[in-house]
């Protein structure tokens, strides 16, 4: 019996309890994320953005949760009801899925498996289905054409930023995401003779990649210019439209928790992950989970800021972007990064 | 081995009532969403198998893209319920027919391996030890080094099928407007802007 519990009982435990650690803060950072993210769009137009609730604001969204959670959850008559309640529980449980592998410092993955990468990359193509079967269950219009919009917006986009993650993982020779990440220890930087640094990381070497793999990610997220799902102006509010209420926020909840999911993606191939920009003493004493909490941060920081002053993109110019530019120059990458490090012997 | 054999009922068990699902559900829409939920379960036993690799390859091209393209087609037709299930009967006798094969052809790969030690070795002896390599690199190793030819031509073969289905359906409509990107940047202040001067009293 004493076998039993510590074979079964107590690894199940502690991975509860760390999965709950794990969510716990990332609610929380989502939370403030979206004040983040509405605070920085209101600075851009000269606004004060939300300052009512608590200091500054701070407690917006907490108060925005409460209104949600009190209101009365409505599903339309014609509504497919199983479906239209299932759609927001699969769009929230697969972004909140996708964390499982994140490593947010040396060895701090819930699952650390080998082909992490290849998971996050699976689960996030998944995503699209809560969009899906949100606009078909609703049985109204503009959710659908809503749905059918972003059904083809992602699985364009996602073609880009798989050819994008082909690249990085050439340059590492490794699917695991700490791997990728202490990869790039040793890179440019190092090669021209000058210390570990922020010039080892990905984003330098493969500068052109990071743009498209960021322009994409905006595509994949449904963010500003790229919300075409949800447009407000000519679909009043995409996919969205039916919902209220709880099921409403999952959708909320859900869309900010992969763009959180990406931003730290952007951090592991591009940015380093946990490590810190100069390798000195004092800014190696600092935890590497604040240096990743940071980049995530920057990151985010930069798709505020696209949200706030890049028009919305028309829809066939988003199809073009997506098949006529950035899968070219994504896929002339992967050849082209194959090359040079077959040649240089690199790799 | 216990938590594995458990999962491995799960799965399975989910598996096996979502195809069943598949074929007996009444809304088309519900049958492509249990057929999804029929490949994710398939991904979770091939993970149980050791096949990490694989699982994730199934989730990416038949969840991910495959059956997006399903549902999107499933959902735009409009489907006559009555018509569907008056014609059951006419065809089951060949989906019966399909089915016995189905199962004679499991039949004789799995009673192979079970009445010949010699073929039980053969299916052994291809997987890697996953110490020594990962199946990702061992994949690898079969698809681009050992077999990197035929890899290639089934990789023709789809392109000529993909361009052979562009050139039988394209119809270039001449009503509808297209935006030329070149031609829009190339525009300058003299092709696009006119001064004329008009005299007072007079329009143009």
């Amino acid at each position: 019996m004493d076998g039993f519990f510590s074979t079964y009982v107590l690894p199940t435990l502690l991975m509860i309890g760390e999965t709950l650690l794990l969510l716990v803060c990332l609610l929380l950072f989502i939370a403030y994320a979206l004040l983040a993210d509405r605070k920085i769009w209101a600075a851009v137009q000269l606004r004060r953005g939300p300052n009512v609730v608590g200091p500054f604001g701070l407690f917006q969204s907490f108060a925005d949760l409460l209104k949600l959670a009190l209101k009365e959850p409505i599903i339309p008559a014609g509504a497919n009801k199983g479906i239209f309640l299932l759609a927001p529980l699969v769009a929230v449980t697969l972004a909140l899925a996708t964390w499982a592998v994140i490593p947010l410092n040396q060895g701090w993955a819930i699952a650390n498996i080998n082909v992490g990468i290849l998971y996050i990359f699976a689960i996030s193509t998944l995503e699209v289905y809560g969009v899906i079967m949100a606009g078909w269950a609703s049985n109204s219009k503009y959710p659908f054409l809503g749905a059918l919009r972003s059904a083809a917006q992602m699985v364009s986009y996602e073609v880009s930023i798989g050819f994008v993650i082909v690249t990085v993982l050439l340059t590492v020779g490794s699917l695991n995401l700490s791997d990728i990440v202490l990869s790039q220890r040793d890179g440019l930087g190092t090669m021209l003779g000058l210390p570990n640094s922020l010039l080892d990381w990905n984003w330098l070497a493969l500068f052109p990649m990071f743009i498209v793999f960021f322009i994409s990610s905006l595509a994949e997220t449904n963010r500003p210019p790229f919300d075409l799902p949800e447009a407000e102006s000519e679909l009043v509010a995409g996919y969205m439209v039916e919902y209220s209420s709880m099921p409403f926020m999952m959708f909320m909840l859900g869309e900010y928790a992969a763009i959180m999911l990406l931003c730290s993606l952007t951090t592991i191939l591009f940015l380093g992950g946990w490590l810190p920009p100069l390798d000195v003493a004092v800014l190696n004493w600092v935890p590497g989970v604040i240096w990743f909490v940071l980049k995530v941060c920057f990151v985010f920081f930069m798709f505020a800021l696209v949200k706030a002053f890049v028009p919305r993109y028309r829809y066939d110019q988003l199809m073009r972007l997506g098949w006529k530019v950035f899968l070219p120059i994504s896929l002339a990458s992967v050849v082209v990064v194959a090359f040079v490090l077959k040649l240089t012997g690199w790799a | 081995m216990g938590l594995q054999a458990l999962f491995f009922y799960i799965f399975a068990f989910v598996a096996i009532a979502s195809a069943f699902m598949v074929v007996a559900s009444r809304n088309p829409v519900h049958s492509v969403l249990f057929l999804i939920l029929t490949f994710f379960n398939a991904a979770g036993l091939f993970l149980l198998a050791g096949a990490e690799f694989l699982a994730m390859i199934l989730l990416v091209v038949y969840v991910g893209a495959v059956a997006v393209l399903f549902l999107f087609v499933v959902m735009m037709l409009d489907i006559d319920l009555g018509r569907i299930r008056s014609g059951v009967l006419e065809y089951a006798p060949i989906g019966a027919l399909v089915g016995v094969i189905l199962l004679a052809e499991l039949i004789v790969v799995l009673g192979g391996s079970f009445v010949s030690p010699q073929v039980a070795q053969n299916v052994g002896v291809p997987i890697p030890d996953f110490a020594v390599r990962s199946n990702t690199a061992a994949l690898g190793d079969l698809l681009y080094t050992d077999y990197v030819y035929f890899f290639q031509i089934a990789g023709m073969v789809l392109l000529v099928a993909m361009i052979g289905a562009i050139v039988l359906t394209l119809q270039h409509n001449r009503s509808v407007k297209r935006q030329d990107i070149a031609t829009q940047v190339a525009r300058n202040p003299q092709t696009a802007v006119e001064t004329r001067t008009v005299k007072p009293g007079q329009g143009i």
